[in-house]
């Protein structure tokens, strides 16, 4: 189901967000693979959709940065009609104890997780309401809602994607837009490189989740069928925070 | 492709967009207000993207505060295309 317009993943040369993609592009969506530098990574995916009988073309913009972001919108605008499915994925994190965190540590994290989710939803809605349909599905974390030591710019911006989500739902629920997010925890992606495995441990499910569980929710929250699903977030973390 | 924004055209942009909006097509004159016409804040940024599309004319928040009727929005638009 893709009717008459195109989605755009944020960040989505890898990881969840290029799960996403390739989730979307099997849904019949004409997909935009953002990426910021990775263009390798997103010209393989693109690569690999198309030959898998999908659309999707690879769409270099830094999301931090309000003109890429509109360049991105127009590209797709133009070439696959109106973006009506968003999905707000790149994220970064820069992480240390709140003691010692840096402004551009700080500043950075809140700028690409937050600030930029912001700008690509208000570029994406009025099309979306014009068109009477539309998905931005924003990719939070359990961290914000919960918790983590080291990550109070990531949980700061995480929360704070919940927060939006929520209210700007309210603003358009009326015109078959909706606004949701997927709050993940931990999921093997190179974001979480690095992070202790004994944390599985913790894990009702004693496993790391996969991008694609990640990117089959957002699949579901993009669909025609989660139409009165919406300002919510749906947690992916193996029962963690449950 | 956007088109030229005269008075005439942009006029007949902005009624029928009032109209895909849900105004009441007996009620949309120049000279009505938004209040009058059932128009509320989210009519208003619908409205700006249909002006956005046809005459590729970007109307942002603050533009449009304190915007209240009808001839109002249409002037804004043929002044600023």
């Amino acid at each position: 189901m893709s009717p008459d317009g195109c989605a755009i993943v944020t960040g989505a040369a890898r990881g969840i967000g290029a799960a996403s993609a390739r989730t979307l592009a099997e849904a019949g969506w004409s997909v935009g693979i953002n990426y910021r530098a990775d263009s390798e990574g997103a010209s393989a995916l693109a690569d690999e959709i198309v030959q898998a009988g999908g659309e999707a073309v690879a769409v270099q913009g830094d999301v931090r940065d309000p003109d890429a972001v509109d360049a991105v919108f127009a590209r797709m605008e133009r070439d696959h009609g109106p973006v009506l499915v968003l999905v707000n994925n790149a994220g970064i994190r820069a992480d240390g104890l709140a003691a010692q965190l840096g402004d551009d540590d700080w500043d950075e994290v809140i700028a690409t997780n937050l600030s930029a989710a912001f700008r690509a939803t208000r570029r994406a809605l009025g099309p979306m309401l014009r068109a009477r349909f539309g998905r931005v599905v924003n990719i939070a974390s359990i961290v914000g809602p919960r918790a983590n030591a080291g990550q109070a710019n990531y949980a700061a911006a995480k929360a704070g994607l919940i927060g939006m989500t929520k209210t700007v739902a309210v603003e358009v629920a009326r015109r078959g837009v909706t606004v949701n997010a997927v709050a993940p925890g931990f999921v093997e992606t190179r974001l979480t490189d690095g992070i202790g495995k004994e944390a599985l441990g913790a894990i009702p499910a004693r496993r790391a989740g996969a991008p694609e569980e990640v990117a089959a929710c957002v699949g579901f929250l993009a669909s025609e069928g989660a139409a009165y699903v919406n300002g919510a977030t749906l947690v992916v973390d193996g029962g963690l925070s449950a | 492709m956007t088109r030229e924004a005269t008075n005439e055209s942009v006029q007949k942009v902005i009624f029928d967009g009032l109209e895909e909006v849900g105004a009441e097509p007996a009620e949309i004159t120049r000279t009505a207000s938004f209040e009058e016409l059932d128009v509320d804040s989210l009519d208003v940024v619908e409205l700006a993207q249909i002006v956005e599309d046809e005459f590729g004319v970007r109307l942002e928040g603050e533009d449009m505060k304190g915007l209240e009727r009808v001839d109002q929005v249409i002037d804004l638009v043929v002044a600023r295309a």
